[in-house]
């Protein structure tokens, strides 16, 4: 199609309308509405644009471009219109800037400069619009500069998956709610604060802590999730005052997940440490760096000549950085132990030597979309990755099939193809009956060991749907690597995937947990499992909090609290470890050093600090450097970050080599479920990482509510308690005392206990044996 | 007695029985045989939608668009579902006729509605039914049934091998819901607003199927023209005005109500059939086709003839067919307020022009009724009503601005007087009057 604009000719694809046309030769039409991913709404009537032969402006949004179309953004008829219709937004809309939130960075008050009048013809009283309180993270205190836009409304509708905002009533009265009384609760609601182009919707708690042309935009990435979403971080002297999304459609779209955006409150956040420290009878004391270093050095020098080297351990997070988790690995060999790992809340490492390569998506985030049929294995999806399960939720509505098979029946708010929900025990089961179920589709031999085993309907509608269409794929989510059987899921996932032509891929728990693999941060001996099963002398963590972290704190914590050593190196001075920890090096979070995270899809992506250290925080690669120095270990030169990713991946990468999710030699062996009741634990979102943990207004949100022992009606008849009473649960040694909840989404014979709080810290493995009674 | 008055009548045939609704009493007025010969000559879909071309039936929803055409714009090859669906949303103010169908001639809708899916290839009809008229729900729900069980809609129709099914879907009376997108939203059980338009209904309508959207009276006539032909039926009214057409009059006249008359008598006799001008009054002005209708003064108005073309050209618009009657103890601008509170009580508030504008044209006239006017204010009006017009995603904000317009053109000076002078030039005990509420004078 070709189309006239302002003189300049485009050539579009058919379906196209004048909005893109105009995009594409880069004349700017007025706009409020319209947004590149929401559905058309053409209510704002900003885009009115003359159209030769028509003979009433029309809205450039929503009109589809015809082939030889002549059109006028800036014609006498077009401005206007685009006038009209700015004197029709400003009459009720408060016309004080100056004490508006939004105030600098308003796209109404920005066209209003080109399109508004000097002064208003407008002299009625303006309408008053109720404020709402829809919970911590977004402020609706000022809803009286609402436009009705809509686009938070169809944000809800159409990417978030559910429609917490609307907009009630009609005509001048019309205004935008949520459900009487409900707050607003997806994890993506952040979003819409973006969209928002006036100042109804604002950041809660960004608000009226700064102007926006105070301050500067740093690019950086996000810790948090495996997609390593780009983020803009904003500063002011020195401070990170608000996170923002940075478009990158290959990787984040235009979007951030609330725990992206709302987890830099922990930055500046009194927990925060600022100085080393040292147990010295005792207490804690602040000391200086050299100081603490020297004693680090020595206290480990001394373990390793008495007691060997196997007596160390190290665990790192995997949200540290490519550089940390390298020379953290590569201490750990220069001392001559094997004990390092960064994968603290795994339990079976049985496939740990048996990989082709590096445990990956399987493929880019960006060719999600093109998939015909997905199936993902042990996920809580939608808290686990809020954006990945976005782009599910859009193939979900294109046309994609995606099935689900987890132990959580919770609403992925995806239009699922099937859902099978079981208990985290016959998890593998339920993956070998649609590994069997497509064997027998394609009248394949059913691998040994799955004889036993009788494929139900839905188990056949999955392998049904992958043996469907061009492009499939099998995903294994947190859960599933948590499992205490992962590898066996692993290897049922490669089966599955071999007999259906899928891609097998991991989601991928954390920031850098492809970025651990490359940095070699794996056990030569002791695994993150091991090394508190078998006490050792040394530890070494690195941004990891073990109470929380680990699949077994219980275990974990006794284990520490018995060494002669605990050297942690974290952002943070709070929480456990003023009980177990020896030494206290202040290292920053990724908004204060320079580093790498490799996403799930492989992509790396380096980044730069945004403000200074805080305190005597240092980064944490330059930490390990010194410490290597100071142990007189060869290979710790590194003069800046770089020089240590270079050692890693070749310069100029973008996408690792060495991926591949192979697995050969882990024999098929399935269990069948003991009858004892089973924990699921889930990794609630805000609870799930040292940020996110600290970030005040992200732990009021109904998301952070403190754990309760769910289980469905059955389960609770069993135990002869009710919802609401309290219970006590153990595992081992430890104990919790949490409140009953009747879920029917909780499959038969298990209590859902989330892990990473403080409440459940006490209790052992995510997923193994509890016992329950009334407390 | 339905239809207080009719000339060569069609639709209020036979209706005077207090039965006359029921299917016993519409088969013996010839109800369902223009269906039943359909069926049984299994007439070509092409041959039923030229009758209706050949009859100029017009839209008597409002907007008088050709029936026939607007048939033809259905995919007939489409693979999937398609809907008829009626429009019994009658809520402009001054129309009361459907109501009255729907009251005395439920069959005909039936009948109409079988015929307009048969000649489309529409399986599935819904008829919404405006949300203040229940009683006219549950009557159309029981002439479902009754014709469900005749056998004249449901399947295999007639034994044809046709099918049609057709459900009753009631409002709330919103005004908006009358527009034919926001009707389809709300049957959809969505929040009736109006949605952009290309893609038009019949290739993108309910649920997203194509859908043909027609009016209650539209629907009833469609029976008429297949007994009489369609030539005969556009005989009936006046060239390029095919067929009768129910008139409600209401204002100062001495018998409002519903009155049937071929398309083209002039509007001096449907005056008369009313009684003629309450308490022999003189004739001011007269809104002939709706609210939304521009207003028109006595002396044009009394040589127009009531047809979509002649009243066109006293400058207005023939719209549903809702005469307005108002006399000389009138305040117009007492009137426009009250249009004005209407579109602006009613706009359904997506729409920027329509939501602001319509909200602002009402507090200006609401100010200049209560002595509060200012100098520029009928400019004001005027350039408002020009930044709404054409702006908007449905026809509201036109039918808002409209009014505003006419009033102003046609009776400037009393408005200017309300401004000059903070009172009105019909004195008050004058208007008190002629509203009839008010027996004897202030």
């Amino acid at each position: 199609m070709e189309i006239e604009i302002d003189g300049k000719i485009a050539q579009v694809p058919d379906g196209s309308t004048i909005m893109d046309a105009a995009q594409q030769v880069g004349a700017y039409i007025p706009h409020f509405c319209y947004h590149k991913k929401l559905s058309i709404a053409a209510n704002c009537r900003m885009c009115l644009v003359q159209v030769e032969k028509a003979p009433k402006p029309l809205p450039a949004c929503a009109t589809p471009v015809t082939n030889g179309m002549k059109v006028f953004t800036h014609s006498e008829l077009a401005v206007k219109a685009q006038k009209g219709v700015m004197e029709f937004l400003l009459i009720n809309h408060p016309l004080d800037c100056p004490i508006c939130d939004q105030g600098g960075e308003c796209q109404l008050q920005d066209l209003a400069v080109g399109y508004g009048g000097s002064a208003s013809r407008f002299q009625e009283d303006k309408r008053v619009v109720f404020h709402k309180d829809v919970g911590p993270l977004i402020s609706m205190q000022e809803m009286a500069r609402c436009i009705h836009c809509t686009r938070c409304v169809r944000f809800g509708q159409e990417i978030a998956g559910v429609m917490e905002l609307g907009m009630a009533n009609r005509n001048m009265h019309s205004e935008i709610t949520t459900f009487v009384g409900r707050s607003v609760d997806s994890e993506l609601s952040g979003n819409m604060i973006d969209l928002c182009p006036v100042g109804a919707l604002t950041s809660r708690p960004f608000r009226y802590s700064a102007r926006s042309w105070e301050l500067s935009r740093r690019r950086s990435i996000s810790p948090h999730d495996s997609i390593g979403a780009n983020l803009t971080v904003q500063v002011k002297n020195n401070v990170v005052m608000r996170v923002l999304p940075r478009d990158n459609e290959d990787v984040n779209e235009c979007w951030i997940s609330d725990k992206e955006r709302f987890s830099y409150e922990a930055l500046n956040s009194p927990a925060r440490l600022g100085r080393p420290m040292i147990r010295v009878d005792g207490a804690l004391r602040e000391v200086d760096w050299n100081v603490a270093l020297d004693y680090v050095s020595h206290a480990l020098k001394d373990i390793v000549s008495n007691s060997g080297a196997a007596s160390l351990a190290a665990l790192a997070s995997p949200q540290s950085t490519l550089e940390e988790l390298y020379l953290l690995q590569k201490l750990m060999h220069g001392l001559g132990s094997g004990n390092v790992d960064f994968r603290p809340r795994r339990r079976d490492f049985s496939a740990d030597g048996k990989l082709g390569g590096v445990p990956w998506l399987g493929l880019q985030l960006s060719e999600i979309k093109n998939l015909d049929a997905v199936l993902v294995v042990g996920s809580f999806l939608r808290k686990d990755h809020p954006l990945f399960a976005q782009r599910l939720r859009q193939l979900a509505k294109k046309s994609g099939k995606v099935s689900l098979l987890s132990s959580s029946g919770d609403d992925s708010l995806i239009n699922l193809h099937a859902q099978l929900t079981v208990s985290p025990a016959d998890l593998p089961l339920a993956l070998a009956a649609v590994v069997k179920a497509a064997a027998q589709l394609k009248n394949e031999a059913v691998p040994a060991g799955l004889d036993s085993i009788d494929p139900c309907a839905t188990s056949q509608a999955i392998a049904r749907s992958l043996l469907d269409g061009e492009k499939r794929a099998v995903f294994l989510g947190n859960a599933a690597e948590q499992h205490p059987q992962a590898a066996q899921l692993h290897v049922l996932a490669v089966e599955l995937a071999r007999l259906t032509g899928a891609t097998c891929g991991f989601i991928g728990e954390a920031a850098n947990s492809v970025g651990g693999h490359l940095a070699k941060a794996l056990p030569t001996a002791l695994n993150a499992y091991e090394m508190f099963a078998q006490p050792r002398k040394a530890y070494i963590l690195l941004g990891v909090e073990p109470e929380l972290d680990c699949y077994d704190p219980q275990q974990a914590v006794a284990a520490l609290k018995g060494a002669a050593l605990v050297v942690m190196l974290t952002p943070f001075g709070d929480g456990a470890a003023q009980d177990y920890a020896d030494v206290l090096l202040p290292i920053t979070p990724f908004t204060e050093t320079s580093g790498s995270f490799v996403n799930t899809e492989g992509r790396i992506q380096s980044f730069t600090g945004v403000v200074r250290p805080l305190g005597d925080a240092r980064p944490g690669w330059k930490v390990l450097r010194v410490l290597g120095n100071l142990l007189a270990l060869a290979g710790f030169d590194q003069n800046s970050s770089e020089q240590v990713r270079d050692e890693i991946v070749p310069a100029g990468t973008t996408f690792v080599a060495g991926l591949d999710n192979r697995v050969s030699d882990v024999p098929l062996s399935l269990m069948v479920t003991a009858g004892e009741l089973q924990r699921i634990a889930d990794v609630p979102i805000y609870f799930a990482d040292p940020l996110a943990r600290r970030a005040s207004a992200l732990q009021k949100t109904r998301d952070a509510v403190a754990p309760t022992a769910r289980m469905n009606a059955a389960t609770l008849a069993r135990l002869a308690v009710t919802d609401g009473v309290p219970v006590r649960l153990r595992q081992g040694n430890g104990e919790a005392v949490l409140t009953a909840r009747a879920d029917e989404t909780v499959p038969a014979g298990c209590v859902r206990v989330a892990a990473a709080h403080v409440t459940t810290a006490a209790l052992g493995e995510m997923f193994g044996a509890i016992n329950v009674e009334r407390a | 007695m339905a239809i207080l008055g009719a000339l060569n009548p069609m639709l209020s045939v036979g209706l005077d029985g207090d039965k006359a609704w029921r299917l016993a009493d519409y088969v013996k007025r010839g109800g369902y045989s223009a269906l039943r010969r359909v069926l049984e000559q299994k007439m070509p879909q092409g041959e039923v939608i030229n009758e209706v071309k050949k009859s100029v039936l017009r839209g008597r929803g409002g907007a008088g668009f050709p029936t026939g055409l607007k048939w033809s714009f259905m995919p007939r090859s489409f693979p999937g579902d398609k809907y008829v669906v009626c429009n019994s949303d009658e809520g402009e103010p001054g129309t009361f006729k459907d109501r009255d169908i729907l009251r005395y001639n439920p069959h005909s809708v039936i009948e109409g509605m079988a015929i307009a899916g048969y000649a489309m290839g529409a399986a599935r009809g819904y008829n919404y039914i405006h949300g203040e008229v229940w009683e006219l729900y549950e009557r159309f729900e029981e002439a479902l049934d009754e014709a469900r069980a005749a056998g004249f809609i449901g399947s295999d129709l007639l034994g044809s091998g046709f099918s049609f099914d057709l459900f009753a879907h009631h409002g709330y009376g919103a005004y908006i819901c009358g527009e034919e997108t926001a009707l389809l939203e709300s049957i959809e059980g969505k929040k009736g607003q109006p949605r952009f338009k290309p893609p038009f209904p019949a290739s993108f309508g309910l649920y997203g199927k194509p859908t043909t959207i027609n009016n209650t009276e539209t629907f009833a006539s469609i029976p008429y023209i297949m007994n009489m032909g369609g030539e005969a039926y556009l005989e009936a009214g006046k060239p390029n005005n095919g067929g009768t057409k129910l008139f409600s009059v209401s204002g100062h006249v001495n018998r409002p109500g519903n009155y049937e008359i071929p398309l083209g008598t002039p509007f001096a006799t449907l005056l008369e059939m009313a009684g003629g001008m309450r308490g022999g009054r003189k004739l001011k002005a007269c809104i002939p086709g709706g609210s939304s209708a521009p207003v028109v003064p006595a002396a044009t108005m009394m040589n127009a003839t009531m047809d979509y073309d002649g009243i066109s050209k006293a400058g207005s618009m023939l719209g549903s067919g809702a005469v307005i009657v108002m006399d000389e103890t009138t305040c117009m601008v007492k009137a426009l307020e009250r249009l004005s509170f209407f579109y602006y009580e009613e706009s359904c508030g997506q729409c920027t022009p329509c939501r602001e504008g319509t909200s602002w044209l009402y507090k200006v006239v609401h100010r200049i009724e209560n002595g509060q006017g200012r100098p520029g204010d009928l400019d004001l009006l005027e350039s408002v009503t020009t930044n709404i017009m054409g702006r908007t995603i449905c026809a509201l904000g036109d039918a808002a601005s409209m009014p505003v317009q006419s009033f102003i053109k046609h009776y400037r000076d009393e408005f200017a007087y309300h401004i000059e002078h903070k009172k009105c030039l019909v004195p008050v005990d004058v208007q008190r009057a002629g509203s009839g509420f008010f027996t004897a004078t202030v």
